[in-house]
């Protein structure tokens, strides 16, 4: 039995009947066409379907859609605005935090909500603010660098 | 087929499979033991291949031999586990009978050509297309069951398919790595003079032969004499069928198990001989002045020097200093290594009669009528930066501004025929190759230029064409515009700028490197901190920084990954216990180190950019150094060697075990 959903979605209303068990991230990519979050494991361990809800990063690959009903969703498609990047995406682009891409959308949500919880996070913080998140290319050491830059602290 | 993956998944419910279990083998040394179940029925006694290596007279120098040090050393199994699973769109178009394939691959050309066999179509009407490809480290080097059954689907049902590999799926379907046991005899003289290495190499293959399989163990072969002057070496591998995913190219490819061996043998040694391990290394390197230099396994060495990423190391650590304080700290009873481990890899593979399918790789530059610069590569890169490092490349070579540049790669309808990215050539190779047809180019648009200005000589720099006499100057757009209209040509030269190169290497390019890994381990937990993590890597001339670094880092971690973390476990049925994510323990930011880098440059001969490669240099020199700390640091305890991972049961073990000895 399909139920009707209203998502604000990057600011932007959307409403579509789903199925009960659609899973938030699947309803992003697939209905919604969102395709900045990616699927990376489906067991909440890689962090690659990270997006924003009420204001909290989460993992969208455990949470059903319809729990996600008439709640606010940023995704990585709703952080640049007019033509220019958020900072944070500024600081991963400038220090190299990424090669081949796929973790960086959850990666940078993640990044935000630390700083949103810890805006002079220590590096041992950072670390432990993106325990959530794997990266297999770039042994974390330039996301590192990026996130405290974007914190606005100049390296030691 | 489905419409959505919850349908199909509800559909795949409803099929009941009665199996009937089969004997089975997971250890590749279990699988060699008489008695043991056949993998193939055909192949009793599980053995695919035989190989043996020889060079020097390793018999006699076995005999002459001082001293002989001897260590079973294993390189656990692996799984690579690329971010980006991998997935397949396959779309035919039944009134152009054409194929249009979309494939998470680091090698679209080869893929296209391997499935025109497969499917028996015309290749000319197939396209691979590679879009972003979220990681590979090897795993999507292959052809792959999947892609060929996604086309084949699409055709059938003349609609289009799609498949997305689950992470479960990717565990258990796409290519694992490593799976060596290896016997290890080095024998020297009691000066620390290393005279032969003997390995007997047993390796995991899995169940199947993927594209490559069976070459992997060979490369390791290949580079077992690492940076010593060895002139005897004697290897013998074993290719062992196990009820397993096959084994394949994995970051590194064979190199890693292969330094991962010679550099634990070297520590053994110096410790057998109480020298230092530094020292020892020191003695025995390659001379700077003996390239190229001739290994016994039959290669040409291209430049070396190798002791000098390692004196930076020692440097860098403040070595006799930090000696100084090891003996404080065992003195007061704690568990301080350090490890050293000076590797050398085989990279820009390669030339062609050393590889299956092509070792070259192509590139096609055109200057579009505007000025601005396409290059298209037939490297097929995915997360290496090939994008930056070739439009600098370019930019450099045409005096335009990198802006200007634009770097295509992965579309078999728009790149001529290519190789792809792997085994460290996307730069050395493709990026030579991107060299020789900018030089093309830029001969013709200086002839243009020098048309256009009425004079002979001119100089390209900052989107200009300058007479050298007069400094008058036309811009490169003007030129590029010029060679297209055409309405005035230079002296045999046609209209338009386009230059397209497939270039063979000569050699293979051998970069190498010390790190040096600082470790203290808890006594009542095993546990292992890494304290400093150094990193001096010679990949020859360096392009772009700031990539190379982060080539090295993300090396390093999975060097780290498999040191410490990470192993693929099967249990005697052949059922894969680390399944999934939650079971297999990829780095975390929190637990790598900070990775103190930096380089020495020894330009290679073998193509005129100088460079080497880079995409796997960390992964080779990582794993001993740290076992190296971890067993120097367990060494008062009377340990000699731990095999990987360093789990703190492994290690709390070791030092019980020390503990009563």
């Amino acid at each position: 039995m399909k139920r009707k959903i209203t998502l604000h979605i990057n600011a932007k209303p959307h409403t579509d009947e789903v199925e009960p068990r659609l899973l938030l991230i699947h309803y992003l990519r697939e209905v919604v066409g969102l395709t900045g979050p990616h699927i990376g494991c489906e067991t909440s361990i890689c962090g690659a379907c990270t997006v924003v809800l009420d204001g909290k990063a989460v993992k969208s690959c455990t949470m059903f859609a319809v729990q996600a009903d008439g709640r606010q969703v940023t995704t990585i498609e709703g952080l640049a605005a007019n033509g220019k990047l958020d900072a944070m995406q500024e600081a991963f682009w400038n220090e190299h935090a990424l090669q081949c891409g796929f973790c960086t959308p959850g990666m940078i949500l993640s990044a935000k909500q630390l700083l949103a919880d810890n805006p002079h996070p220590s590096d041992a913080e950072i670390r432990h603010g993106l325990e959530g998140n794997l990266c297999r290319c770039t042994g974390y050491q330039h996301i590192v660098n990026a996130v405290r830059t974007a914190a606005g602290k100049a390296e030691a | 087929m489905a419409t959505d993956r919850y349908l199909a998944a509800d559909a795949a419910d409803l099929v009941e499979v009665d199996y009937e279990p089969l004997a089975a083998v997971a250890d590749p040394e279990k699988a060699l033991a008489a008695g043991a179940p056949a993998v193939h029925p055909q192949w009793p006694d599980n053995i695919a291949f035989t190989f043996h290596q020889e060079g020097g007279d390793t018999e006699g120098a076995f005999r002459d031999a001082e001293v002989v040090v001897r260590q079973r050393i294993t390189s656990q199994r692996l799984i690579p586990t690329a971010m980006e699973t991998r997935g397949v769109v396959a779309e035919w178009r039944a009134g152009e009978r054409s194929l249009t394939l979309y494939s998470s691959t680091q090698i679209p050309h080869l893929l296209r050509t391997l499935l025109a066999g497969i499917l028996g179509m015309p290749e000319n009407h197939l396209r691979v297309i590679t879009p972003e490809v979220g990681g590979g480290f090897g795993s999507k080097l292959n052809v792959y069951a999947e892609e060929a059954l996604a086309a084949f689907v699409a055709m059938r049902i003349n609609h289009p398919v799609k498949w997305i590999e689950s992470r479960r799926e990717n565990f258990q379907a796409t290519i694992h790595g490593r799976g060596h046991v290896d016997y290890f005899e080095l024998a020297a003289k009691r000066d620390g003079t290393m005279l032969g290495l003997k390995l007997k190499l047993i390796q995991d293959l899995g169940a199947y032969h993927q594209l490559l399989t069976p070459a992997i163990p060979t490369l390791s072969v290949l580079m077992m004499p690492g940076l010593y002057n060895f002139p005897n070496i004697s290897a013998d591998i074993v290719g062992v069928f196990t009820n397993c995913v096959p084994t394949d190219a994995y970051r590194g490819a064979g190199r890693p198990e292969a330094t991962h061996g010679i550099e634990r043998m070297v520590d053994i040694l110096a410790a057998e001989l109480q020298m230092d391990p530094a020292a020892i290394r020191l003695k025995n390197f390659v001379p700077a002045n003996a390239f190229p230099y001739a290994t016994a396994t039959g290669l040409s060495y291209d430049s070396g020097n190798y002791a000098a990423p390692l004196k930076q190391a020692l440097d860098a650590v403040e070595y006799p200093k930090l000696r100084e304080e090891q003996k404080r700290a065992r003195a007061a009873g704690r568990l301080m290594g350090i490890g050293i481990s000076t590797y050398g890899e085989i990279c820009a593979i390669g030339p062609s009669p050393a590889t299956p399918a092509g070792g070259w790789e192509s590139a096609t530059v055109k200057i579009e009528p505007t000025g601005k610069v396409t290059v298209m590569t037939g490297a097929s890169p995915h997360g290496q930066g090939e994008e930056t490092t070739f439009a600098q490349i370019a930019a450099d070579e045409l005096g335009v501004d990198i802006d200007d540049v634009l770097v295509v790669h992965g579309d078999t309808a728009v790149v001529q025929y290519g190789i792809g990215t792997f085994g460290s050539r996307g730069t050395a190779i493709g990026g030579t190759a991107l060299y020789y047809a900018l030089q093309d180019l830029k001969a013709k648009v200086k002839k243009f230029g020098a048309m256009l200005l009425d004079t002979q000589k001119v100089t390209l720099a900052g989107g200009t064409c300058t007479d050298e006499v007069s400094g008058k100057s036309v811009s490169f757009a003007e030129i590029a515009g010029a060679a297209y209209r055409a309405l005035k040509l230079p002296p045999d030269t046609e209209p338009g700028l386009v230059a397209t190169r497939f270039w063979e290497p000569p050699n293979f390019t051998f970069p190498f490197g010390a790190h040096i890994v600082v470790s203290e381990v808890d006594r009542d937990t095993g546990a292992i901190e890494i304290r400093r993590y150094i990193a001096v890597d010679d990949c020859g001339k360096i392009i772009n920084p700031l990539i190379v670094a982060g080539q090295v880092h993300g090396g390093v971690a999975q060097g780290l990954g498999q040191a410490l973390w990470e192993q693929a476990v099967y249990d005697d049925s052949g059922q894969l216990l680390t399944g999934e994510l939650t079971d297999y323990a990829v780095p975390k930011a929190h637990l790598m180190p900070w990775i103190e880098s930096s380089h020495t440059e020894t330009p290679s001969p073998v193509n005129p950019l100088g460079v080497k490669g880079v995409g796997e240099a960390g992964t080779i020199g990582c794993s001993p150094a740290v076992v190296n700390s971890v067993v120097d640091a367990l060494a008062p305890l009377g340990v000699r060697h731990i095999d990987m991972p360093l789990t703190p049961e492994k290690i709390w073990n070791a030092i019980q075990q020390g503990g009563r000895a």
